[in-house]
This record gives structure tokens, C-alpha cells and sequence, in this order.
């Protein structure tokens, strides 16, 4: 069906709340490019509140401002930031009408995941109505967080339903100067997940994105914001490990965690979008700005990532530690193979006393791919007693590849220590030939050596993700040697 | 054909540009255990490799015939899924791999590889459990890291535990006596000979006699520059204990 969308004219940016655009809930886009009338139209058609939208236009004026970064080890052709739709890019472009249209090597993938078809099809974007029953999953869920006054919804109903949570926190722990990323994310954020977590409350299940799938396709700009009350715990787990076909090629995460005293969060991410092909054509570009702020005393925030996908990841979860005897931790796998760019690590910021810093990071390179850890210790004069251990060790699989670790460790108190430790190795010919003397193909033997190397990170992982995870990373190598 | 379980033709072997391996035949029957002793560099351990499949040599002319079935061509694995098994001289470690994921990994690859239903769980860990108790491992050492801080001997012991569980048709020992106090020498050849059975043969790669004492071999063969010089029965391992290998070149 051919539906014929009306673009807006001139004179239609000009009215501030009446924009013209075609009513039809289908077809309903921002034209493409950023002005301030397009952060206007998306603040209106969310009906958020005044205050909202000043934020955004704010963020957006703070944008115009600022350069680009270019301190990362990234390649990529310059980005126009005037060529792409910034809310809901029009149906008919690019969707696929059956799994027949989607790249076989990602349907491949599903298989071997055991994805069932329909999810295929809502993973791969397909344009069928309703393909995922998640109704009763969703309700059951719901009811059971309510009995514990936990809340978790899309950013957008929070808005709505919980203004004064949102405006108390939104932008507290990245504000919306924090760097050109995150301040076009604020000027345009689509949606994203909202949790809060009542005082003394511990979140009775693992909060998952996965199961919360209104959220499918608002991917692009995404915005999480999650608040662990006083001496509460709350386990959340972010994407999934199925590949998500996605039509944007350029995403700008936020996410902002806040916990309070004695609080706990534990924040999973398996991110996966698409890495293009083995020539590195396509794939996502991937900046995100993940930050947690240890705001109360003894609270604790701990963020463990397995990054496989996107051709480019520029991302550094970090955790504030403000409270006295806070801690923050990061665990991380980057797997980059093909032409894959990696560029990712963590910011620890001492602030309080007695806090404590923990960092593994694991990367595995192959192909014609580079893989950067860079990460950022940082200890305050009145950060008495602090500590920080960092472990970062990378597997080169292929002689194409590169692995490259960059600490930057600063320490202005004298009681506080900072621990420092960095492994780079091949997989030799001789291990892998021991392998197949047991049996094993080449693949298979890469996945066991890789798993192994990557362990310590995976047991952080809760129990349902950890096996997904370690499938992936078998996935993520396929074709890597030989 | 013969009932031999492997028959090696005429078999040349380079290394880079260096021939090793120049005209090598051999015959092991099945239930036999068959010995094989040379001085360093006559190419033992090259044999060993070319009989895993391992790409570092190039066969340049000759057979290898396993289970009446040409393997020269064929991948490490998939020899290895035919029922051959190769205890290394110098075990390889894996790190974050325990050994009883190793097993299970191994096992599972085998067991899939020959169509048959890989074990439960609690049934695999039972037969891991009847295996590693012959040779003195208990659970705890199962849950450490494969090779990982493990002594010589101690990995040597891993080999054969690998070996039990595998429980293949061939097993060539590649200097598996090497490292060995008397004690564990003790413990593997007595799982070794345990193994032992009309289905099954053995290759013993070494140049010591004290393994071949324990496991009394039906022949021994003389490996010198790349040929086998002479076969002979338990008594020609003697020979070289008091002459030495100069007798033979």
C-alpha cells in the first residue's frame, strides 16, 4: 500500500504547536534534520510538560555549542547530523515486508539463538501488526512490582505519571552539558525506561528491557533513568542477545542511575545491534553516555557489559562515588571482529572515603578489528582511604586486529591506592591445535579458549543471561580464523 | 584389506623445507601395544603430529591408513573423532576452562561427531567421577582451571584422564613418561593398561624403557632419521639400554 505523506511546509515549523504534519498514526514523522522546532514537535506529540520541553531546547542550544569529540581511536566518516529523522522516521523506508528481505546471515543467527519466529520478526523490524503476544507477560509482571511499589515503564509514561520523580532527577547525573552525545540525546531523546525503586525494597525480579517491548524501536535515542531509593536493591538487565536489525545507523544513548544510601543497583547490558558486514559496510554507530551516581553513603552500583555489536561503540559507564564506603564496579567484554571499532572502558570518580573501585575488562579482537579499553581513575584529596583495582587483559585472534589499553589514574590522597594490571595475548597455534586433537572444530575451540578468558566477567552476569551470553560470543567469532 | 588398526605407507613428512620423515612404514594391529624409541631429532614427535593432523608438517608423499580409511588428508578433529587420541608432551593450559567443562566439551564433540546422545549431566559426572578416581583426581581438582599452576606430572595426569574419558581406539603417548616421578608413572600406566582391551591399541613414543617395563609392549621399533631401522620384540628395548641407538645408523 502506498500511503502519501504530506511534508510540512515552511510556514508549518513556524506555528509553534500546530505542525501540520499528517495525523495519521502511521505516517507521523518529524522531516528530517534538527532545528528547534523539530526538539517542539517531538516534546509536543510526547504532551510533555512545559518545563520538558525548556530542558530540551536547552540541551539543543547547549548542542549547536559544542564540537564534535575526537579523542577516541574511532574512524568513521563524518556524521550529518542534518540528514536524519529525529522522531519516527517514516514506515515506508527501509522496513522489510517479510524475514525473505532480511540479511540470511542474521536470520542464520536467530536460528542457531533458537529464536522463535515470530520475535525474528519483531527483532528484524519486519512490518506486521502485533508479531509479539506480550500482553499477559507484561500484566503479570506489572501487578507483581506494584504490590512492592516499584515502578518501571517507559520514560514517556513516567513523564506523565510521575512528573515530580523525573524533574527531581533527570539530568543530575548527566547533565545536559555533560558532552555533545549526551546533550543531542537530551535535546531529542525518543524514550526509554524509567524504574524506582521504593525505599527498603528489594526488586522481587530482574527488571529486563527485553520483556518491556513498547520500547522497540525507540533505540535510537534512548533514555534511562533508574533510582535505587534508601537500602533498596534492584538487578536490571538491558537489551538482549538477539540481534536487533535497526534502520538508524546512528544511536546516542543516556542512562542515569542514582543510589541512594545503602542503596544497591545492578545494571546488565548486552548490547548487540548491528556490526555490518565482514567488509564493514553498515552496521551502527553507537555513543553512549552511561553514568551512576553512588549518591548515598554505603551505596553500591556495579555495571557489567557484554558489547558484541555496532560497527562503532564509544562508551565509558562510570560510577560517581560520592557517598562514604560506596563502591562501583565494571566488568566488561568487547568483542570486535571484521572491521569493528571499539572504544570503550569506564570512569571511576573518588569522592567520598572508603570507597572502593573494581574494573575487569576483557576484550577479545579478530578480524581486521580494533579494540580499545580507556579508562579513567580518578581519586580526590578528600577521598581518604579509597581503592581502586583495574584488570584489563585482551586476546588478540587474529595478526590484523589491534588491542590497545589506555589508563589514565590520577590519586590526590595519600591514604588511597590504585592498582593497575594489563594482559595482552594470542591464542597460539598450539592451543588451538590441542583443541582439535579432543575433537573440537576450529569454532568450537575458539568459543571454549574465548569463554575461558572471558569468564570472570560472564559469572557476573545473572544466571539467565550468562548462557545466552556465552552462545553470543561463540556467534560474534564465527568466521574469525582460518 | 588388513586387520590392522593403523597402517603407515612409505611415508615422507617435511617440515618447512627439511624432510623428516623419509620413507616411514609401520603396521599396529589391534590390541597390541606397540613402542616406538629414538634419539632427539629423528623425528618422533613429528610423527606424532602428522598422526594428529597437525597442518605445521606437510606430508609429501605416502598414507596413513587408520581404521582401513585414508586420514592423511583429513583435520585434526576430525582424526580425533575417528578414535584417535595423542597424550601431548607438553599439555597446553586454558585459561578460565575447568577441567570438567573441558571434558564435557570434548566428550560432547566426540559423542555428536559418531551420531551417539550425549550424556546427562549428572550421568556425565558420574563417569568422569569412575575415571578420574582411578587416577587418584578427586572433584576438587575438576573444578580447577586445565593446566593451569598444575606441575608436570600433574598435567600428564590430566592427559589421561582425558585419554579414559575419551576412550579411544589409538592413543599414541608422546613422551608421556617425561616429567614423571615414579609414582605418577605408576598411576598413569596403571590406568593405561586398565584401558587396555581387544578394541584398542597403543603407540609409545619415548626414549626411556621405564614406561615400556610397565607396559610391556608386544614390539618395539628403532626410529632413526625418519626411517624405522628395526623392529623387534620387548627384548630391543635392552639393546639400546646397553648399546645405545649409535649401533643402528
Amino acid at each position: 500500500m502506498n500511503k502519501k505523506i504530506n511534508k510540512p511546509s515552511e510556514k508549518d515549523f513556524n506555528s509553534p504547536y500546530e505542525f501540520g504534519f499528517e495525523t495519521d498514526i502511521e505516517t507521523v514523522f518529524a522531516p528530517k534534520g534538527l532545528n528547534e522546532d523539530v526538539v517542539r514537535f517531538i516534546s509536543d506529540k510526547k504532551e510533555e510538560p512545559k518545563w520538558l520541553l525548556d530542558w530540551r531546547l536547552d540541551s539543543y542550544n547547549r548542542w549547536l555549542k559544542m564540537k564534535e569529540p575526537d579523542w577516541s581511536s574511532l574512524r568513521y566518516p563524518k556524521i550529518d547530523y542534518q540528514d536524519a529523522y529525529y522522531f519516527s522516521a517514516p514506515k515506508e523506508i527501509e522496513k522489510p515486508k517479510s524475514l525473505d528481505e532480511v540479511d540470511p546471515k542474521l536470520i542464520e543467527t536467530y536460528n542457531k539463538l533458537g529464536i522463535p519466529l515470530k520475535e525474528q520478526e519483531w527483532l528484524a523490524g519486519v512490518a506486521v501488526d502485533a508479531v509479539f503476544d506480550s500482553v499477559s507477560l507484561g500484566t503479570t509482571f506489572k501487578e507483581k512490582l506494584k504490590e512492592d511499589g516499584v515502578i518501571f515503564c517507559s520514560f514517556s509514561e513516567a513523564v506523565k505519571e510521575h512528573p515530580e520523580i523525573i524533574k527531581k532527577y533527570l539530568g543530575t547525573v548527566v547533565p545536559n552539558s555533560d558532552n555533545f552525545f549526551a546533550t543531542l540525546n537530551s535535546a531529542v531523546f525518543s524514550d526509554g525506561s524509567f524504574v524506582y525503586i521504593p525505599p527498603g525494597v528489594t526488586c522481587p525480579m530482574e527488571l529486563s528491557t527485553y520483556f518491556r517491548i513498547n520500547a522497540a524501536g525507540t533505540g535510537q535515542f534512548e533514555r534511562t533513568l533508574l533510582i535505587a531509593d534508601e537500602d533498596s536493591y534492584v538487578s536490571y538487565l538491558e537489551g538482549c542477545t538477539a540481534p536487533m536489525r535497526d534502520e538508524h545507523q546512528l544511536h546516542a544513548a543516556v542512562v542515569e542511575l542514582v543510589a541512594l544510601k545503602g542503596a544497591e543497583i545492578k545494571y546488565s547490558t548486552v548490547q548487540n545491534w548491528y556490526p555490518g558486514d565482514e567488509k564493514g559496510k553498515g552496521g551502527v554507530y553507537n555513543f553512549v553516555t552511561k553514568r551512576g551516581d553512588c549518591r548515598g553513603d554505603n551505596s553500591k552500583i556495579s555495571w557489567t557489559q557484554v558489547e558484541t555489536g555496532s560497527a562503532i561503540t564509544w562508551k565509558y559507564p562510570s560510577c560517581i562515588l560520592k557517598g562514604d564506603n560506596s563502591s562501583g564496579e565494571f566488568h566488561s567484554i568487547a568483542i570486535s571482529n571484521n572491521y569493528q571499532q571499539v572504544d570503550s572502558g569506564t570512569k571511576m570518580l573518588h569522592l567520598g572515603k572508603n570507597t572502593k573501585s573494581r574494573i575487569i575488562s576483557k576484550g577479545v579482537s579478530s578480524g581486521s578489528s580494533s579494540n580499545t579499553y580507556r579508562g579513567q581513575v580518578n581519586i580526590h584529596p578528600k577521598s581518604e582511604n579509597s581503592r581502586n583495582f583495574t584488570q584489563c587483559d585482551s586476546l588478540l585472534l587474529t595478526g590484523n586486529c589491534s588491542a590497545t589499553t589506555i589508563p589514565y589514574v590520577e590519586s590526590k590522597n595519600k591514604t588511597s591506592t590504585i592498582e593497575h594490571e594489563a594482559t595482552s595475548s594470542k591464542i597460539s597455534e598450539d592451543q588451538l591445535f590441542y583443541c582439535l586433537q579432543r575433537g573440537l572444530d576450529e569454532e568450537e575451540a575458539i568459543a571454549l579458549i574465548v569463554n575461558g578468558f572471558c569468564k570472570e566477567v560472564l559469572q557476573k552476569l545473572p544466571m539467565e543471561f550468562a548462557v545466552e551470553a556465552q552462545k553470543l560470543l561463540e556467534i560474534s567469532l564465527e568466521g574469525s580464523v582460518g | 584389506m588388513s586387520g590392522n588398526l593403523l597402517e603407515i605407507n612409505d611415508l615422507h613428512v617435511n617440515a618447512g623445507d627439511k624432510e623428516i620423515l623419509k620413507g616411514l612404514n609401520l603396521s599396529i594391529p589391534f590390541n597390541e601395544i606397540h613402542a616406538i624409541m629414538g634419539p632427539n631429532g629423528s623425528g618422533k614427535s613429528v610423527l606424532s603430529n602428522v598422526l594428529s593432523g597437525n597442518e605445521d608438517y606437510k606430508v609429501t608423499s605416502g598414507q596413513i591408513i587408520f581404521k582401513n580409511k585414508n586420514i592423511t588428508e583429513l583435520k585434526p578433529n576430525e582424526i580425533s573423532n575417528l578414535g584417535l587420541f595423542m597424550a601431548f608432551q607438553y599439555p597446553l593450559e586454558i585459561p578460565g576452562v575447568t577441567i570438567m567443562n573441558f571434558l564435557k566439551t570434548i566428550h560432547e564433540a566426540n559423542r555428536r561427531a559418531n551420531g551417539l546422545e550425549v550424556l546427562g549431566p549428572s550421568d556425565f559426572l558420574k563417569y568422569v567421577r569412575e575415571k578420574a578416581e582411578i587416577l587418584g583426581i578427586n572433584d576438587e581438582v575438576l573444578k580447577r582451571q586445565l593446566n593451569v599452576g598444575f606441575s608436570g606430572g600433574e598435567k600428564k595426569r590430566n592427559e589421561t584422564l582425558q585419554l579414559l574419558v575419551l576412550n579411544p581406539v589409538l592413543t599414541i603417548l608422546d613422551e608421556t613418561d617425561s616429567g614423571l616421578d615414579v609414582d605418577a608413572l605408576d598411576i598413569v600406566s596403571d590406568g593405561i593398561v586398565g584401558m587396555k582391551n581387544e578394541e584398542n591399541s597403543f603407540l609409545v613414543i619415548t626414549h626411556y624403557r621405564k614406561l615400556l617395563d610397565k607396559l610391556s609392549p608386544s614390539k618395539v621399533h628403532i626410529l632413526v632419521d625418519g626411517r624405522i631401522v628395526e623392529s623387534g620384540g620387548p627384548d630391543l628395548a635392552d639393546k639400546i639400554e646397553n648399546k645405545g641407538f649409535e649401533s643402528f645408523n
